[in-house]
């Protein structure tokens, strides 16, 4: 079901005939594209989207945790397209505890992004080939971009200290 | 006692004729350019394996951003790169004025402009200093931060401040350029271009320079696309791909400007690509105080810009708004952009998320050198260690703009 406002979208409409159950919605605001795409076919989308049309770059990786809303998570996808000098988003909604499909068979470049987004949020990124944490100490408990981490205090601290 | 023979190097690696050495550059090495460790294994002089490890300078910038209202994080923006804190605060500001539909007067988006390319300047001339003083050119250090002092006063007679600036805010910039400042950058401008003339004498047909920057780094265009690379190195790769150019932001489709780029996709046409940048930004800067426009250097919208001072003082309704920013900030219409723009060192994008309150959601920075600095064991693996250490330089990360 292909929202009114991204039929203009030749991606979106793309997708929509190549798999229909893969679009799950998506919006065009302020002159960006973004796509919900459902989280377990996360990698053929952007294979296609990598083979078909274009989007040779991948951007960056990053999460969004709304807490206490379920499913908590949203990761998202930032796509580059240098052919067509576009920009696009793909947004994944997790639950808790669930497990998404890495991106980075499409692009290596996914690797770091990916690894922040397990260290930050505490997202796995199943099939990805390094998944540990990249910013924070190797003995850190819990992870910090999550809207239940408390920006303050030593509640929160390195393990063996 | 006994002949028992004590174990000796020779005898420990009797049967096989090499060793691999595990070595440790940094995270304290000069060459790093911040903390920056990278797990070397070698073989002899070549670096088999390399495996760089990050987070030593992870501030937690971005859940910070999440506490503080949208005009206090342009204090955390300057933060994260800062050898261009400009650029990050531009990509910030310009994030929130497209969620909040904003138009931007001329006069500001002209003095952005400028003083965004001050600061590629001041990046670029941090860059050459190091990198030189990396490969041995003591000399050209110094000669670079002479002319990036210029620069840092030009930062201080704006803002200020000479490194965390802070200059550009939502609707605008701070305050108006102060008196005489056309002088200042004219002076600047007029004294710039003999003095890349200099570094030039100093490096480009240096020979020992050339031996050891010529033909060495190459990556393959298609696999620095695939790693993130962006920026100098890619237009060093032959690539022509500025954001500037592409989608253009805050008028800069008003500047005439080239797009430097080199084929050779080596250590050498990233420094002939930034050095020939530096000439680029000169001419920008030049046009920019021929042409600056006159008029407001803010928005006219009461509720999210600070009134003036004297009307702050007078008028009722500017001393409410004065109270209601300073207190609760402003709040921004739900909505999630990503805003990309050329940052010295490649694409730095901003994807600000707002829930419709006076503080960000979430605020994510794409940042050039994390997306390069991935791309290091590609580029190091199978070379001589003496040679990545000018590929290293070559990259120009900044470890603040990597770990945030």
């Amino acid at each position: 079901m292909l929202p009114e406002q991204l039929n203009a979208v030749p991606e979106a409409v793309a997708l929509e005939a190549h798999d229909p159950s893969a679009l799950l919605g998506g919006n065009l605001d302020r002159g960006e594209v973004t796509l919900l795409i459902d989280a377990a076919k996360i990698e053929a989308v952007c294979r296609l989207l990598k083979d078909k049309h274009d989007y040779i770059r991948l951007c960056t990786v990053t999460a969004l945790d709304h807490y206490p809303m379920e499913p908590r998570f949203m990761v998202v996808y930032q796509l580059h397209s240098l052919a067509a000098n576009r920009y696009l988003r793909l947004k994944c909604a997790l639950a808790e505890g669930a497990s998404i499909q890495s991106v980075t068979s499409v692009w290596r470049g996914a690797n770091w992004y990916e690894r922040e987004t397990f260290d930050l949020f505490g997202i796995t990124f199943e099939g990805h080939p390094n998944l540990i944490r990249i910013l924070m100490p190797e003995g850190w408990v819990g992870h910090p971009l999550r809207k239940d981490f408390p920006t303050h205090g030593h509640k929160y601290s390195y393990q063996h200290e | 006692m006994s002949e028992t023979a004590i174990p000796t190097e020779a005898t420990a690696s009797a049967g096989s004729s090499t060793r691999k050495l595990t070595l440790n550059l940094g995270p304290q090495h000069p060459s790093t350019h911040g903390v920056l460790r990278v797990l070397i294994e070698l073989d002899g002089e070549t670096i088999t394996k390399a495996t760089p490890d990050i987070g030593f300078l992870h501030t937690g910038i971005e859940k910070q951003c999440e506490a503080l209202n949208y005009q206090q994080v342009v204090t955390l923006t300057d933060r994260v790169d800062y050898l261009a804190n400009l650029s990050n605060n531009l990509a910030y500001v310009l994030g929130v004025e497209k969620l909040l539909g904003m138009e931007i007067p001329e006069r500001a988006q002209w003095m952005r402009v400028m003083l965004t390319e001050f600061t590629r300047l001041n990046s670029h001339l941090v860059w050459l200093g190091t990198h030189a003083i990396d490969i041995g050119a003591m000399s050209v250090f110094l000669y670079c931060f002479r002319e990036r002092e210029e620069i840092l006063r030009i930062f201080e007679l704006f803002s200020g401040q000479r490194m965390m600036t802070s200059y550009f805010r939502v609707g605008g910039i701070a305050l108006d350029a102060p008196r005489g400042w056309q002088h200042a950058v004219k002076k600047f401008v007029d004294m710039f271009p003999s003095k890349i003339d200099e570094y030039e004498n100093l490096l480009t047909n240096n020979p020992i320079w050339t031996r050891r920057t010529k033909n060495i780094g190459h990556l393959p265009i298609e696999e620095m696309l695939d790693m993130g690379i962006t920026g100098p190195m890619i237009r060093g790769a032959g690539l022509k791909w500025d954001i500037r150019k592409d989608q253009p932001y805050s008028s800069y489709e008003k500047f005439d400007f080239e797009v430097p780029v080199q084929t050779a996709n080596d250590v050498f046409s990233r420094y002939q690509v930034r050095v020939e940048e530096m000439r680029q930004s000169t001419r920008i800067i030049k046009q920019a105080l021929e042409g600056m426009p006159g008029g407001a250097y803010q928005a006219d919208a009461p509720k999210i810009v600070l009134p003036e001072r004297e009307k702050m003082k007078t008028q009722m309704e500017a001393l409410i708004f004065h109270f209601k920013i300073v207190t609760d900030g402003f709040t921004v219409p739900p909505g999630e952009v990503y805003v990309p723009i050329e940052a010295p060192r490649g694409e730095l994008g901003y994807y600000i998320v707002s829930d419709g309150t006076s503080k960000p959601f979430r605020v994510h920075m794409r940042t050039p050198s994390f997306g390069t600095l991935q791309a290091l064991p590609n580029l190091i693996e199978g070379r001589m260690i003496a040679d990545s250490i000018a590929i290293m330089g070559s990259i120009d990360f900044v470890l603040g703009d990597v770990d945030r």
